[in-house]
C-alpha cells in the first residue's frame, strides 16, 4: 500500500447501511453486460409474444383470421387498413353455438362457494390445531399436513361414484364438497402457520382475562389474519377458476364452467381461431383482474412455502 | 330437494343456489362454535374436536377412503366386479401404448421442472435490481394467473400449420417459412410434439420459480456479495459461486415442487392433443381409461401410480430440507 493512497481521505467512507446497500446495489449493476440484457429482453418476448398474438387475433374479423398472420395487422394498421371489432367476443359469448355467457356465469357460482367454504372450514381447524391443547393433536396435525400430497386423481372417480349413489350427481354441490375437500390440507396448513405467528402472550391475555376459545377466535385471531385469508382466498380463486379436472368429471352440461367450455371449442372447432381467440381472453379476464389487483397477497402467500397442486 | 339440488339453466336459481351454499356454511361454523362455547368446563378433547372435527371427517370422507378405494379398485377388473392381482400394473408396464405413456411422463418430470427452473432462476437474476424489475417481473408472471386450458389454446396458436403455399397464422410456421423452410404439423411427430406441450407448462411455472428464487436472491447478505467481488469475483463466477450456493434450500423447493406440479398436470395435454399422437402422460391416460376407454382397473393403477411417483420427489424434498437446517 502505498503512502500516497493511504495519506489520501477515502472519498466516500460507508457511514450507514443504506450506504453500504447502495454500494452493493452499483456493484451488482456494474455486472450487468449487454448480454445479460439481450437474454433478459429475448425471455421476456418469449413471454409476451404469444399472448399478444391471441389477444389481436381476437379482435380481427373472421376472414382475415383465416387469410393472414396476426403480426401483418401492424402493417395494415400503419396503411390505415386495420380492421377491429368486437364482434368474436359478441359471437363467442351470445351465439347460441358456443354461449360462453351461460358458461361465465357458472364458473362464478362454481368458483365463489369453493373459495368460501374450505376457507371457513380450514379456519377453524387452524385454530384448534394451534391454540387448543388436546390429545392426539400433533398426530392429526402431521396427517392432515401430510394429505397435501395426494394427488386429486387418485380420489375423483370413487369420489363420483359415492355421489352417484347419493343421487346428487351433476349439481354444482359435488364440485363445490370436491374442491373444498381437495382444498382443506393446503388451507388448514396455510392458515395454521399464520396463526402460529400471533403472538401467545395475546393469545394467553385473553385466555386469562376469562375469554373463550370462540372469542380468541373471533376478537384476537380472525382481524390478525386477514392478510393470510387474503393469500388463501386469492390461491384457491385461481385454482377453482383454471380448474378442468374435477369440472370436467363431477359437472355436467348445467355446471360446466368456462374452462370446459373453451376447452371443448378448441377440440370441437380447432380451426375456429376467431371463436377461440375471444373465448380464451373471456375465460382469463376475471382471473387477470384478480391476480392484477390482490398480486402482493399472492406472492405472499407463495413464499409462506406452499403451493397447490 | 330438487329445487335444492338441480338449478337447471336458469342463471338466477344458480346464484341463489350459491348464496345458499355459502350461508348454509357460515351457519354450521356458527352451530359449531355456539355448541363449543356452551359447557361451563368442557374437557378438552371436545373443544378440540369442536374446532377441527368438520375438516378432518370431510378429509376422511372425500380424500383417504377414496384413495384406498381407488388402490382396490386397481387390483380389480375394468368393471371392479373380479380381482385380477397385478394384471393392470403389468398391462401398464408391458404394453407399448403405455410404456410410451410412462416415457413421456418420465421426459415431463424430468425437462420440464429443470428448464423452468433455470429461466425463472436465469431471468430473476438478470432483472434483479435494474430499473424495470417490476415490470419485467410482472411480464414472466401473469402466465400463472390464467388457466392451463387458456395457456394451451395460446401456444397452440403459435404452433398453428397451414399448408406451404398458404400464407401462414401461426407464428412458428411463419418463421421457419421466412427462413425458407418448409411449415411443419407441430404436434403430429413424436418427439418434437412432447417438447413442444411442454413450452407451454414451462411458460406458465418460469414465472413461479421466478418469484421464489427473486426473493431469496435478494435474501442474501450484501456483505456476502461485496466480500466476493473485493476477492474478484464477478460476472457468471458471481453467479455461479456466490449466487447458486447461497439460494441451494430455495432451489430444491422449486424443483420438487414444479415436478410434483407436472406430475399431476392434465390440463394442458388434454388441450393440447387429447394425448393422441403418442404425447398422453399418466396424469391424462388415467382420466382416459376411465372415461373414453371405460376401463375403472386399469384407470385405478395408474392414479396409483401417479401417487407413487411423487413420493420419492417429497422425500428428495424432505431430506434437503433437513439438510439444510442442519447446517444452519
Amino acid at each position: 500500500m502505498s503512502v500516497v493512497e493511504a495519506a489520501t481521505p477515502a472519498p466516500e467512507v460507508p457511514r450507514s447501511s443504506s450506504d453500504l446497500s447502495s454500494r452493493a446495489r452499483k456493484a451488482r449493476k456494474a455486472l450487468s453486460n449487454p448480454w445479460a440484457s439481450t437474454l433478459a429482453v429475448i425471455i421476456a418476448i418469449l413471454w409476451t409474444i404469444p399472448t399478444v398474438g391471441l389477444l389481436v387475433t381476437s379482435f380481427r374479423p373472421e376472414l382475415d383470421v383465416r387469410q393472414s398472420g396476426w403480426w401483418t395487422v401492424f402493417g395494415d394498421a400503419l396503411a390505415g387498413e386495420g380492421v377491429f371489432s368486437m364482434r368474436n367476443y359478441e359471437t363467442a359469448l351470445f351465439d347460441g353455438s358456443t354461449d360462453l355467457a351461460t358458461f361465465f356465469v357458472n364458473s362464478f357460482v362454481v368458483t365463489l362457494p369453493a373459495v368460501f367454504i374450505p376457507i371457513t372450514l380450514a379456519l377453524l381447524a387452524a385454530y384448534g390445531f394451534a391454540w387448543v391443547d388436546f390429545k392426539g393433536r400433533d398426530f392429526l396435525f402431521i396427517a392432515v399436513f401430510a394429505l397435501q400430497i395426494v394427488p386429486i386423481q387418485i380420489t375423483l372417480v370413487p369420489l363420483l361414484t359415492a355421489y352417484v349413489d347419493l343421487g346428487i350427481n351433476g349439481t354444482f354441490w359435488t364440485i363445490w364438497l370436491s374442491h373444498s375437500i381437495f382444498a382443506l390440507p393446503l388451507a388448514t396448513f396455510l392458515l395454521h402457520n399464520f396463526m402460529k405467528d400471533i403472538p401467545a402472550s395475546l393469545v394467553e391475555a385473553a385466555r386469562m382475562d376469562g375469554a373463550g376459545h370462540v372469542q380468541v377466535f373471533f376478537r384476537v385471531v380472525l382481524p390478525l389474519l386477514t392478510p393470510a385469508l387474503a393469500a388463501f382466498g386469492i390461491f384457491q380463486f385461481l385454482w377453482v377458476w383454471n380448474d378442468l379436472l374435477v369440472a370436467l368429471i363431477m359437472g355436467n352440461l348445467d355446471t360446466f364452467p368456462l374452462t370446459v367450455r373453451v376447452a371443448e371449442l378448441a377440440g370441437s372447432r380447432g380451426g375456429d381461431w376467431h371463436v377461440l381467440s375471444a373465448g380464451a381472453f373471456i375465460s382469463m379476464i376475471v382471473p387477470l383482474i384478480v391476480f392484477l389487483s390482490l398480486q402482493r397477497y399472492f406472492v405472499r402467500g407463495l413464499l409462506a412455502g406452499s403451493v397447490k397442486g | 330437494m330438487d329445487w335444492l339440488l338441480h338449478a337447471g339453466d336458469d342463471p338466477g336459481h344458480k346464484f341463489l343456489l350459491m348464496l345458499i351454499a355459502i350461508a348454509l356454511f357460515v351457519v354450521l361454523m356458527g352451530i359449531i362454535l355456539f355448541v363449543v362455547d356452551r359447557p361451563r368446563n368442557p374437557p378438552r378433547w371436545f373443544i378440540g374436536f369442536g374446532f377441527v372435527g368438520a375438516a378432518l371427517l370431510l378429509l376422511l370422507i372425500g380424500l383417504v377412503y377414496p384413495a384406498l378405494q381407488t388402490i382396490l379398485n386397481s387390483f380389480m377388473n375394468r368393471n371392479s366386479t373380479s380381482f385380477v392381482g397385478l394384471d393392470n400394473y403389468v398391462r401398464a408396464f408391458t404394453e407399448p401404448q403405455f410404456l410410451i405413456v410412462l416415457g413421456n411422463t418420465a421426459l415431463w418430470v424430468i425437462v420440464a421442472p429443470i428448464v423452468a427452473t433455470f429461466v425463472g432462476l436465469a431471468y430473476a437474476y438478470l432483472v434483479d435490481k435494474s430499473r424495470f424489475e417490476a415490470v419485467a417481473k410482472g411480464l414472466v408472471f401473469l402466465p400463472m394467473a390464467i388457466s392451463m386450458v387458456g395457456a394451451s389454446i395460446i401456444w397452440k396458436f403459435v404452433y398453428d400449420f397451414k399448408p406451404a403455399g398458404v400464407e401462414q397464422t401461426g407464428l412458428l410456421n411463419q418463421f421457419i417459412v421466412w427462413l425458407g423452410g418448409e411449415p411443419q404439423q407441430f404436434l403430429i411427430n413424436r418427439p418434437l410434439n412432447t417438447f413442444l406441450i411442454m413450452v407451454v407448462f414451462i411458460w406458465i411455472q418460469a414465472g413461479f420459480a421466478m418469484t421464489l428464487l427473486s426473493a431469496s436472491i435478494k435474501a442474501i447478505p450484501d456483505d456476502i456479495i461485496e466480500a466476493a467481488r473485493l476477492d474478484g469475483v464477478s460476472g457468471l463466477g458471481m453467479f455461479w459461486r456466490i449466487t447458486i450456493p447461497s439460494i441451494r434450500p430455495a432451489l430444491v423447493v422449486v424443483l420438487t415442487t414444479i415436478a410434483m406440479t407436472t406430475l399431476k398436470t392434465f390440463d394442458i395435454v388434454r388441450t393440447m392433443t387429447a394425448g393422441d399422437f403418442n404425447t398422453s402422460i399418466v396424469a391424462l391416460e388415467f382420466y382416459n381409461q376411465r372415461f373414453r376407454q371405460g376401463d375403472a382397473g386399469l384407470s385405478a393403477a395408474l392414479a396409483v401410480l401417479l401417487f407413487v411417483i411423487v413420493i420419492p420427489v417429497i422425500i428428495y424434498n424432505v431430506r434437503q430440507q433437513r439438510l439444510s437446517e442442519d447446517v444452519r
